[in-house]
């Protein structure tokens, strides 16, 4: 299970635009590089982030060999009503993690 | 009697070769054209146009592997005018491709910040993909000395 980090405020007021953080523990491996031995490092990366609020997807990212390990991404969403967030990151060798913030709108 | 420069010499072409045979001559060409075919896949027959979008990323990057990219686009993000998509590509890696991000009238802004990694200096290309089916571009010139992937001699 790699270790993820999502970064929500805890409260927002109605229709507050709020940063959203996330950052995921991934060697994010290109399938570039050789080991000392010439042999080709299979690629293992996370290919997808998906964001939903409430159920409702807000924002969905594809990721490719050149993001940086540990890949970090900033975006924003409008805080529209109280409940969860739920972030999903997918990628290659069956890579599977979810991650829930909740937020309280007022 | 080989003499100690004679030989640095012919150990520097040994080695010097294989790495140089992984290289076809004309790599530039190959980068900027899949660059441009990434680009077409994208974007169709539609025409780009510059400006909207603003990419703030260092001018001289010292380490390749972990470069902080910031892409934001001019728009109100409504129901009716917001951006659909951020795409993010370079020209000098293996592949174009670093990020593509669909966003909605309810993301409140169109901002995204992630952390590529960029191979070699040259361009930086973002395009936004409007509501409306209008794409704007912005291409920012780097510089890399320690480049991501180096050990693979592709660049």
């Amino acid at each position: 299970m790699a270790r993820v980090v999502v970064n929500v405020p805890a409260e927002a007021k109605k229709g507050e635009v709020i940063e959203i953080r996330t950052l995921a523990g991934h060697p994010m491996e290109t399938g570039f590089r050789r080991t000392q031995l010439g042999e080709l490092v299979p690629r293992d990366i996370i290919r997808s982030l998906v964001c939903s609020y409430n159920g409702v997807e807000v924002f969905r990212a594809e990721l490719h060999p050149a993001m940086a390990a540990n890949p970090l991404l900033t975006f924003t969403t409008v805080a529209t009503e109280s409940g969860t967030l739920e972030f999903r990151w997918s990628g290659d060798n069956g890579f599977s993690v979810t991650e829930k913030a909740s937020i309280k709108v007022v | 009697m080989i003499s100690r420069r004679h030989f640095l010499l012919l150990t520097g072409v040994a080695i010097a070769t294989p790495v140089k045979a992984q290289l076809p001559p004309n790599i530039a060409e190959i980068r900027k054209a899949a660059l441009q075919e990434a680009i077409k896949k994208v974007i169709g027959d539609a025409q780009v146009r510059q400006g909207k979008v603003k990419v703030d990323i260092p001018p001289l990057i010292d380490n390749g592997n972990a470069v902080p990219v910031t892409v934001e686009v001019e728009s109100p993000m409504t129901q009716a005018d917001h951006v659909k998509a951020i795409h993010l590509f370079t020209e000098r890696n293996p592949q174009p491709y670093v990020f593509t991000a669909h966003l909605g009238p309810r993301a409140g802004k169109a901002r995204v910040a992630t952390r590529a990694r960029i191979a070699d200096s040259g361009d930086v290309v973002a395009i936004a993909q409007m509501s409306d089916g209008s794409f704007w571009s912005e291409s920012v010139k780097v510089i890399v000395t320690l480049s991501a992937c180096l050990e693979e001699g592709l660049i």
